[in-house]
């Protein structure tokens, strides 16, 4: 935990409420979220038992299976669900803009948006999207046809939920704790009903004693994927063995209603928040991977296998860091609440401007024409531990390059290199300014071989992928 | 056989084996200072001599200008070209050999008979091959950054050189997604080029850097399946303090690590910050102490005083770092986290504890690459600086890593790691 969640966290329990950890929202949130509360059956791996689903708070669909060890009830839940969840998808799917930029790309113009209440739920939407995306739709066995359908779109959402910043599929938890910082511990905080209960605590209660009262599992049960082992032994156990369709009906719905409520009371708190300026960029990213899965699907393409390649695997990770990096860098840039947990870490400083040497100007190592190269002193009381020559970039100026020429006491000394153009500013004294080694572009990153390229040292180029039906095992199953 | 002798013999064998061309690839392991860039040296000047082309990947700038550096200065006729991005400012020591012709485009140095550049730079390049290439610091090269420059070798013979026992390299994506498979792009170059390849792996048998105090111990606890020795005897290297000591709670430790090569400065048993601000004092207070008693260290060259830049603090985290620089350290000691210390060689290193006043063993914590990195620096001595009670939490928290299928074992163990090194320092313990 970085040192200024730690300071937010003593402050929350001090308080007795949880803490804002940021000024701005910095995930997009839909107009029409799709919330997804999936339960399943406890020591199976992937066997649903129910799940609440929607649009909209009063339009909660319950969908539940009667005997969840049953393969065949499994697979017409699957159906189910798939009748709700893929239209949604296909939905903003099917509607597409080119872009204006110099190479042309399609992409959609909303993108859909599911919800569910915490990692737990993450993981089960992989585990249901690995064990459906493979079934055949003819001879034995056969599923519905949108069931594999189903199983392809919520791959691709669990495999997009990621890339840091992307905002297709989140766990409710997760969003929560990046905006508000409560007394929880961390094995405490993926419980949305503690969570939510120190943020916005009943009237005259605090965090501390609206937590204790929300973690009894019979006033809040579970968030899912896994159900109480009260509910189990005394309310599923005898369903399950003497089934009663419409009592059964009644029990899930009471396990999910709570959690429901929970889920669209979290939804209107963040709301209430800003959007944070880059969220809409990386909003598009989703909409054109949206766009790109689509166009693949309907072109025939196969659904991922269970193994990467090397080089798939290789061009991921770096995909994955780029996004971690660049998301991290947007939301310092966004929220000054974000940049002091960075100022704290040595990571930036905030000053006051002391001189501006506009004028100066130099020739630099290995050219031959002098160069603007103005410098800039600045007081600052942070603590900076940067080495002369770091280059830094400020928000108020994101196109200016510059680079730490020296560190006296508490007097820093910068370089600008680029982005002085004619409508560009330089710092002025008396200014207030923040730099930082944080960059939002994210590195270049250089291409990697073809598959078909695969060098030795890698294993050589892989045999073709064809799917079978060992793909939706699991390599312990 | 002297240790002269036993490592002569093994790079004759490494470099015959690898210019027969017999193998497509061939892995080098070094222990620390063992003489790894000696043996990238004379395999490009006998490359150079057959009428070869070469290119050499190393992982930052500052190695391959090390790296440029010793190549012309032991062999001023060979042509070498430094390949770096656009805007690097090449240091003098590159700049002043007037072989190395130096350019940011590949069109300008490719003639060359040997051309250097990091991973990094050598990635951009395509559509070209050599027929011989060594990659330096594999260990610490992740096995992506080899995905992206193996194509330009692929047709060739590569050498895979570096230190087994030193920091795995790192990303700041935590997936299990990859866990098992053996071209994980997390692993080292190494570990992925040896799951699909099973190539033959030399080992250098001699630290020249560490004295017959370290060697041992080092080669014990992090290298338990091929040893190493030291390159000089008992006594031949020497620490000498010419001003009288003073009572105070900094020269008993002192006079410990220049009689036995070791010292662990133990300060009272407490859970601490990470900055815990008397270890950061202690630090800095110590080299003040070495310099201020004048301190020499004879060795098989000959004798020199200890100056600053030849005592290092190594720590495990940046603030620690800061800690220490900010507790008034003598001006031109090097401090820095264990990360940026790897390859690099002093006369005397001060090592605050990774796990000291902590009141957990986590895993990057325990990563015996770490430790490893600190207590293999130095040429004469080591002083541990550490709260008390490390072993007890060691004991508290015994390694028990999730198991993964499919996943080697790694050695060595780093809970087992810090316990060896642990049981060392018991001898030299000081309480001030």
């Amino acid at each position: 935990m970085s040192l200024l969640r730690s300071f937010l966290t003593v402050r929350a329990v001090r308080e007795g409420r949880a803490q804002p950890a940021a000024t701005v929202r910095h995930a997009h949130l839909s107009a029409e979220p799709l919330v997804f509360i999936p339960l399943r059956l406890a020591g199976e791996a992937a066997a649903p038992l129910a799940a609440m689903v929607g649009t909209g708070r009063a339009d909660a669909r319950l969908l539940g299976v009667a005997n969840p060890r049953s393969r065949d009830q499994r697979f017409t839940f699957m159906a189910e669900l798939a009748e709700i969840i893929v239209p949604y998808i296909q939905k903003y799917a099917a509607q597409v803009e080119i872009s204006d930029t110099k190479s042309a790309y399609e992409r959609c113009l909303d993108a859909p948006q599911i919800l569910v209440p915490n990692p737990g739920g993450l993981a089960f939407i992989r585990l249901i999207g690995r064990s459906t995306r493979f079934r055949a739709t003819e001879g034995p066995h056969a599923v519905a046809p949108q069931v594999p359908l189903l199983g392809r779109w919520l791959t691709f959402l669990h495999e997009r939920s990621e890339f840091a910043g992307s905002a297709m599929l989140l766990a409710m938890t997760d969003l929560l704790a990046e905006h508000w910082v409560t007394g929880l511990s961390g094995p405490e905080n993926v419980n949305l009903a503690g969570q939510l209960a120190w943020i916005d605590p009943p009237d005259g209660m605090t965090g501390q004693d609206a937590a204790l009262i929300a973690e009894d599992p019979l006033r809040s049960p579970p968030a899912g994927p896994d159900t109480d082992p009260g509910f189990d032994r005394h309310v599923l156990k005898p369903l399950i063995d003497a089934p009663s369709p419409a009592r059964l009906h009644e029990a899930l719905r009471g396990q999910l209603e709570p959690t429901w409520e929970l889920m669209w009371r979290a939804v209107d708190l963040l709301r209430a928040v800003p959007d944070a300026d880059s969220a809409e960029g990386r909003w598009e990213r989703d909409r054109t991977a949206l766009a790109r899965q689509n166009t693949w699907i309907a072109e025939g393409g196969l659904p991922p296998g269970r193994w990467d390649s090397a080089v798939a695997a290789a061009r991921r990770l770096a995909g994955l860091e780029g996004a971690q990096q660049s998301y991290e860098a947007s939301k310092a840039f966004d929220d000054p609440l974000v940049m002091a947990e960075h100022r704290a870490e040595g990571a930036a400083f905030t000053g006051r401007v002391i001189t501006v040497d506009a004028d100066r100007k130099i020739i630099p190592p290995g050219k031959k024409r002098l160069v603007a190269r103005p410098l800039v002193t600045i007081g600052t009381s942070d603590p900076v531990r940067f080495a002369p020559g770091k280059k830094l970039l400020s928000p108020a100026r994101p196109k200016q390059g510059t680079v730490l020429v020296s560190v006296d006491a508490d007097i820093v000394t910068l370089q600008i290199n680029s982005g002085m153009t004619k409508d560009a500013t330089l710092p002025s004294p008396g200014e207030v300014v923040c730099y930082t080694e944080l960059d939002p572009a994210g590195g270049r990153r250089p291409a990697l071989p073809d598959v078909t390229e695969t060098p030795w040292t890698h294993g050589g180029p892989p045999p073709e992928y064809v799917p079978t039906d060992e793909d939706a095992q699991e390599a312990w199953s | 056989m002297t240790p002269q002798d036993q490592s002569r013999a093994t790079t004759a064998e490494i470099l015959s084996d690898y210019t027969s061309g017999a193998h497509r690839g061939l892995v080098v392991d070094s222990p620390p200072g063992a003489g790894k860039t000696t043996l990238v040296v004379s395999t490009s000047i006998e490359l150079v001599k057959a009428d070869e082309r070469l290119m050499i990947v190393a992982q930052t700038n500052e190695q391959v200008d090390d790296l440029v550096d010793k190549l012309a200065s032991n062999a001023p006729g060979i042509d070498i070209g430094r390949l770096h991005a656009e805007g690097f400012e090449p240091p003098d020591r590159v700049t002043r050999h007037p072989g190395v012709t130096l350019h940011n485009k590949i069109e300008n140095v490719e003639n060359c008979q040997v051309v250097v550049a990091t991973a990094d730079k050598w990635a951009y390049i395509s559509g070209r091959s050599w027929p011989w290439a060594i990659v330096d610091e594999a260990y610490q090269m992740r096995s992506d950054k080899l995905l992206a420059v193996a194509s330009l070798f692929a047709d060739g013979h590569a050498l895979f050189v570096g230190d087994p026992g030193q920091l795995d390299p790192f990303s700041v994506i935590e997936s299990d997604r990859w866990t098992g498979m053996a071209w994980d792009p997390l692993q080292s170059a190494v570990a992925v080029t040896q799951r699909t390849n099973n190539l033959k792996v030399h080992q250098l048998p001699v630290s020249w850097r560490l004295p017959a105090s370290a060697a041992p111990v080092v080669s014990r606890a992090f290298y338990p399946a091929a040893g190493f020795s030291p390159g000089t005897a008992p006594g031949e290297r020497r620490l000498e303090l010419p001003v009288r000591g003073l009572p105070g709670p900094w020269d008993p430790t002192i006079e410990e690590a220049t009689a036995s090569g070791w010292a662990l400065h133990e300060l009272p048993d407490r859970h601490t910050v990470r900055t815990d601000p008397d270890v950061a004092h202690a630090c800095a207070a110590l080299a003040r102490r070495i310099l201020d008693r004048g301190a020499i260290a004879h060795d098989e060259h000959g004798s020199h005083p200890i100056t600053p830049d030849r005592i290092a603090i190594g720590c495990a985290h940046n603030d620690q770092v800061a800690a220490v620089r900010a507790a008034n350290p003598p001006p031109g000691v090097t401090i820095d986290t264990a990360n940026r210390l790897q390859g690099r060689e002093y006369d005397i290193t001060l090592v605050w504890h990774p796990l000291s006043g902590r009141r957990d063993a986590t895993a990057f914590h325990l990563e015996s690459g770490r430790l490893c990195v600190l207590t293999s620096r130095h040429r004469h001595a080591c002083i541990v600086v550490a709260r008390a009670g490390i072993a007890d939490l060691l004991d508290h928290h015994p390694s028990s890593p999730r198991m993964q299928l499919n996943v080697p074992i790694k050695f060595p163990d780093g809970w087992a790691a810090n316990h060896t090194i642990l049981a060392h320092l018991d001898q030299h313990r000081i309480q001030p």
